[in-house]
Parts: C-alpha cells; structure tokens; sequence
C-alpha cells in the first residue's frame, strides 16, 4: 500500500493539545497481550497514555500529535502481531452503554431499598405471632415508606417511561401493568400506614423492581458485549481509499470520505464507495451487489458501487451520495414493501401482555365489585382486596420469562459466531421450517480461492502465493489473500497481462499465463480460471474459482435431517448455478433471479404457510431477507443487506447457521415454557388473592419464587442442552 | 426498643454507603474492564527497577 493512511478523522483534540485516538485491536488470544501492546505504545516517543481494554478488545490513547503520526501506532501494532484500525463509536454504542449504566444505578437502588425494607417487614411479620406492639409496627411501616417511595420513584423510570410511551402509541406492553401494580401497591400502602392497619406492600412493590432490573441487566449486558464486538469487526474491515486532495493522492479511511471526494481505485482492489467513473476502463466483480460472478466492463460515465471489486484497469472514481444508483433505490423501494409485513410481527411477550393487561385488571375489578356488592365487605376492604390482586398478578415472572431467556440466547449465538441484529428475530428463527440460501458469498466462500489446492506440491503453492503479492492481477490478488501467503519473492518483476516472474533457488519462478509459463493451456475453460505457475522445470495449474464453505454439505446435510425445506436462489447465472445445487443435493434451484424475483419466490413459499428463513449477502438479496420471515446474513455482506438481516454470522463455515437455528429453537422452547409457568402460577395465586387472603409475606414469597424459577429454567440454555452443544461449538478458525 | 432509634438509622446509613459506592463506581468507568483488571493487578511494570 506504500504510504501510510491519514487517520486524522478519527483523532479528538483535547484543550490541553493532546489527541485522543481509539483503535479496535484483532488478534488478542490472552492476557499476556495486554502488557505486550501497551509497553509497545509507551515505547513510541509522545505516547501518554495507552491502556488496552481486555473485554472490549480496544486500545485506548493519548499523546503528542506533534512528535508522533497516528498511523506508526497501527505500524507498530502490526509488527508484533494485531491487526488495529481506529474506532469510531457509533451512537447505538453510546446508547446503549448509557442504559446499561442506567438499568445498573436503577438496580443498585432498588436492591438497597429491598434490603432495608425486608429488614423491617420479616420483622412485622414474625412480631404477628408474637407480640409486636402497634406502635412499633406503625413506625416500620412509616420508615419503609420512607425508603421505598424516593428508591421506587428512581427505580422505576425505565419502567415508567417504557409504559409512558406505550400508552401514547395506544399500545399495551409489559410495563402498563407492572407501573400499574407498583403504583397501586405503594399507594395502598401509604394509605394503610395513614390508618395503622396490619399490612402494607412496600416490600412486595420494591422487590418486583429489583427482580425485574436485575433481568434487564443481564439482558442489556449482552446486548451491550455483542454491540461492541460487532463494532470492533465493523472498525477492523477498516478499509482504505486513495483520495485526491487537489495536489497530491493520500490514503484515508473510508469512513472519512464524502461525496464529491475523487478516488482511485487500483486494479484489483474493492471499491470503497459508491461513485461515478470520471476516467479509466476496466471490468468490475459486481458478485457482491448481484450475485453475477462474470465480471461486468464498464468505463468512464458508468456508475460503480462499494463492495464491488475492480478487474484490471485503474478507475478514477467520484464519490455521488448513496441511493443515487437505480440498483440502490430499486432495492431500497423493495425493502420498504417487504419490510412493511415484517413490522407487524408482535413479539411472544407483546402477544400475551396484549391479552393479559386487561385480563387482570378486570379480575381485580370483578373481585373488588363482587366483595363490596356481593359478600357485604366495606368499600375499603373491597379495594384493598382488589388491589392486592393487582399486586399479586403484576407480571414478574410474565416479564421476566422472555428477557431472561433472550440473554442467555444471545450469549450462546455469541459464541458460536453469531451477533443478533434485533431480539425479535430469535423468537422468528425459532420458528423457521424453510432455508432459502443465496449461492455466491453465502455458500459460497465471499473471496475466491484455490479449487485443486491438494493436487498440488505444498511448496509450489506457497511459491505461488509469494509470487502472485508481487501483482495488480485481479486473480492473483485472489490467490494471494486465499493462501495466506508470505512475503512476496525480492526482485519480483510483473509483465502486465502475462504474469509474475522472481530469481528463485537458481533458476526462474514464473506465475501466470499459460503461455507465460510454457504451459499447455486447457482445451475447455470451465466455471474455474485458470493460473499457472512453473518453477525448477515443475508445472501446475492453479484453478481459482467460487468454493463452497468448507462445511457446506455437512451443514444442508444436517439441515435437511433436521426436515426443512432446501431451495437456493441465485442471482448468477443458472449455469454457475447448477454445479453447485448439485453438489448440495439441493432439488430446488433457480439461477439469474432478480431482486423482484427473489422476492415473489419467498412469498410464494409464505402463501403455502411456510416460515422462510432468508439466508443472502449482496444487495440483490436485501428485499428477499427483509420480505422472509427471519433472515441471516454473513459479515462480508454490504450495509444495507446486513441491516435487513435479522443475525449476522462470522468466519468462513455455514455452521452458525445451523446453530442460529438449533439455538433459537431451544430458546421458543423455554420462552414458551416460561410463560406457561407464569400464567399457572398466576392461575394459583390469584384465587388466594380474590378470596382475599394474600397477606404481604404471601405476596412476597409468590413472587420472588416463580421469578426465581423462571430465571433458572431459561440458565438451562447455558447448559449442556444436547442441540445447542452440538452446534455451537466455538468458531475459532476464522483468519 | 430504644436501640432501635440507632439501629434502623446505621443500618438504612451502612446500605447508603454501598449504594453511594456503586455509584461512584460507575461514574469512574470501574466497570468498563472485568477481564483486564485481574490481570493488571499481576503486571509489575508499574514498580522502579532498581
């Protein structure tokens, strides 16, 4: 790349002079890094401070930007082994580190009051077989108001907002009744103090809040860990541009152009950006964007766009505002349509908050009409039993049995290399009976590689590796990137069109053409390219081609054992196409589908009943993945794809998805268990609390019961559930 | 009963402090680093060579 990139985007300036930069850091396998990177920062002249976050993989800086670049820090970095490239908190990051810090200070004061106020209650309760005096029992009461009115007016704004904004939408969720029963139950209590009466429900009130913020916790944490990882992965794609700034060509980061900036875009590399091509000719991989593995010409006036890779010319590019291109608003326009259907989807725990709101509320006001009109209790008994049977049905167990499980979900699709997009979707992926897969970068791999890498001579293919570093040559380029290879051969010297020739072990390594290599070139040209390599009178072909996953057929194997339903669509052409469904054993293909296309295939298969699962990369695939009922994308994919998709999967193997799956069954599966539980519970405490016999420790102990036995069946997903394990096996072998 | 009139306040005061201490916690980011803090705590480097 020659020269360094400009990372001024990134840099903060301190009033005090002093620049503030963050890099993601990849590569960090163990403790021992973290000593390693930092003494290597404040080793560098002007560094003030470097200090490396172990959870978050992050460094953090600060120095003297007049003694030292911010790019020797990714330099030094490099040389000892981490990838780094600067980070950019997004604002998602920033609100969501706000709420965990919120829910956390909320949860704090919620269990301080609970511990106070149960000091006082198990006392009230148990002086009521002894002998407690009124007295003394009327000033417990009194100091619990005290503690829990501030704590629960503090605790409960996540709450209280929640529930706020759900009735201004003329919605119901979770959080109407539980502001509601938390209300009711303080202010009877308050009203019962007042009267020197036996019971009050400040505890009851106060441990419902504490329950329900530690399960939020637990839920935002995970949220908050998968955000950041997904961050870091977003920052460490961290690709570079060559920008003309009106005298000379630098190298920025691609988050820091803007339209109207002029690129360059070599032979070979990825366009960085959408743009309109001022000067040069070439042909563009358009894969990522349609599917299409032929490379497209284009020249001066066409349109290019980001993720796409460019062939053999050098293009000058201007960057033009995205959604400008056809492609982009066409897609875009689609996505709306389908993701219209897809809105309306209401989450398991909507569906029943929907029905249970009005159902208690209703039973607490049958049961306080009844007493008063039927069984002659006084007005105030009357209300005090209604109440209570508000208090006692306040979802705890309701509210927890969902978030619970989600957290441990999103923990188990973490560690099989997996980041979920939206909660909702692990409630849509468990229900998935159908797998439409894309063919080019989803089963397939998303860069090119070696076809016949084990019919040739190991040393001879390092040799090609090393000697294809040395070219511009798209197909070399691909070669180089999938063998990993090493430091390209001193005094390589590259024929353009022909190949790569290098001094090697006395003679000549030549890396190319058939022709350029002496070597006989294949009568028939197959799907696969072809490059040839000839070093020490040896010959081989090197056959580059699209390969499947490495665990593909193993995985719709298992798929298909599992009994869904197979199909794959594709926006390349059916020739490429078939080799490929038959290699799967995948009946169902189609090749040369368009986006409307895609499209109508899904919600032909949605007609007959079926839950789709939607598994794709390019933008040709973004209105099929926002129009199916649960979509999965893998990382490589463009903006736009990724943000319909309801997970991401990392690294080169299908196999998280088969695990998204398997793990988002397990966890309908308890969701559903959970909420059963709660309504039987409900089921058994709500007849006490109508016949009026829910005394406050009844009340207590009901709830922190089934909120406990809810929170430990969802852990069960942490276990060694059999599918999960199975599946979910750590994806350590990415590169 | 009179040790009440001390006891219920030291005890409501012993659980502010520790309330007090999770916010002051927060507030200093002590949170944002589970796995590096036990590690840090065996690093020496902070310590003169002599």
């Amino acid at each position: 790349m020659g020269a360094a990139p400009d990372f001024s985007h990134f840099v903060r300036t301190d009033e005090d002079g002093r620049s503030r930069l963050d890099l993601a850091i990849d590569g960090i396998t163990c403790a021992a890094c973290l000593p390693d990177i930092e003494t290597a920062m404040k080793r560098l002249p002007g560094v003030k401070l470097a200090r490396l976050n172990l959870t978050s993989h992050r460094l953090a800086l600060t120095y003297d930007p007049s003694q030292v670049e911010p790019a020797r820090f990714t330099g030094v970095l490099e040389a000892i082994g981490y990838r780094a490239y600067p980070y950019e908190q997004r604002q998602v990051e920033a609100d969501e580190q706000a709420r965990f810090t919120l829910l956390l200070k909320c949860l704090g004061v919620a269990v301080f009051a609970a511990m106070n106020i149960m000091l006082l209650s198990i006392s009230v309760w148990s002086g009521q077989s002894t002998s407690l005096p009124p007295e003394t029992r009327d000033f417990f009461h009194l100091v619990s108001a005290v503690i829990a009115l501030p704590a629960a007016a503090y605790a409960g704004q996540p709450f209280f907002t929640s529930a706020w904004a759900a009735i201004r939408q003329r919605r119901l969720n979770m959080d109407v009744p539980i502001t509601i029963g938390v209300t009711l139950a303080l202010g009877l209590s308050v009203y019962e103090t007042q009267h020197h009466a036996d019971h009050a429900y400040f505890d009851s009130a106060i441990m419902l809040l504490a329950f329900l913020l530690a399960g939020r916790v637990v839920d935002q944490a995970m949220r908050r860990r998968t955000k950041t990882a997904a961050g870091n992965l977003a920052a460490l794609k961290g690709e570079n541009a060559l920008r003309f700034d009106g005298a000379e060509w630098g190298l920025v980061p691609v988050a820091a152009l803007a339209t109207g900036d002029r690129l360059l875009v070599r032979a070979g590399e990825r366009v960085p950006a959408d743009g309109v091509i001022v000067e040069g000719k070439s042909a563009v991989d358009e894969s990522a964007i349609t599917g299409e593995t032929d490379p497209k010409p284009v020249e001066a006036g066409d349109h290019v766009y980001a993720g796409t890779v460019n062939g053999e010319g050098a293009l000058t590019v201007d960057v033009t505002a995205a959604g400008h291109s056809a492609l982009i608003d066409e897609a875009a326009r689609l996505i709306e349509q389908a993701g219209a259907a897809r809105s309306r989807y209401m989450q398991l725990s909507d569906r029943v908050s929907q029905l249970y709101a009005p159902a208690v509320h209703l039973t607490a006001l049958v049961t306080g009409l009844s007493w008063w009109l039927f069984f002659g209790a006084s007005a105030h008994d009357a209300l005090v039993i209604a109440i209570s049977v508000l208090i006692i049905t306040c979802p705890c167990a309701l509210a927890l049995a969902v978030p619970t499980v989600q957290a441990m979900a999103s923990g188990a699709f973490f560690r099989s290399g997996l980041f979920l997009n939206d909660a909702r979707g692990l409630e849509k992926l468990g229900e998935i009976d159908t797998v439409v897969f894309d063919k080019t970068g989803t089963l397939t791999l998303p860069q090119p590689g070696v076809a016949n890498a084990d019919e040739i001579p190991a040393d001879l293919l390092e040799l090609a590796g090393r000697l294809a570093r040395s070219s511009h040559h798209p197909l070399a380029l691909a070669l180089a990137r999938s063998l990993r290879a090493g430091a390209p051969l001193p005094d390589a010297r590259e024929t353009p069109g022909q190949g790569v020739s290098a001094p090697h072990e006395g003679g000549e390594a030549r890396l190319g053409s058939a022709a350029f290599c002496g070597a006989e070139p294949l009568a028939t040209e197959t799907e696969a390219s072809s490059i040839y390599i000839r070093a020490g009178g040896r010959v081989a072909r090197l056959s580059i081609r699209q390969n499947l996953r490495p665990d593909a057929v193993k995985i719709i194997e298992h798929l298909r054992g599992a009994g869904l339903g197979l199909h794959i669509l594709s926006g390349d052409r059916a020739e490429a196409v078939a080799p490929v469904a038959e290699k799967l054993g995948v009946a169902d293909w189609r090749g040369g589908q368009k986006p409307a296309e895609k499209i109508a295939f899904v919600e032909a298969l949605k007609a007959q009943g079926k839950k789709v699962l939607m598994v794709g990369d390019g933008l040709n695939d973004a209105p099929a993945l926002a129009a199916a009922h649960a979509s999965i994308s893998p990382i490589d994919a463009v903006h736009l794809t990724q943000g319909q998709a309801d997970a991401v999967f990392l690294g080169d193997r299908l196999l998280p998805v088969a695990a998204a799956l398997a793990i988002s069954k397990h966890a309908r599966a308890l969701m559903t268990q959970n909420l059963t539980f709660a309504i039987v519970y409900n089921a058994i405490a709500v007849p006490v609390a109508m016949a009026g016999q829910a005394s406050p420790l009844f009340a207590a102990l009901a709830m922190s019961g089934s909120s406990i036995l809810v929170t430990l069946n969802a852990l069960r997903l942490r276990g060694p559930g059999k599918t999960v394990n199975l599946l979910a096996k750590p994806l350590r072998d990415q590169p | 009963m009179n040790v009440l009139v001390f006891l219920i306040p030291l005890a409501i005061a012993l659980g502010l402090l520790a309330l007090y201490g999770l916010f002051w916690s927060l507030r200093r980011n002590q949170y944002e680093d589970m796995e590096g803090a036990a590690y840090r705590i065996l690093l020496d480097d902070d310590i003169e060579k002599k």
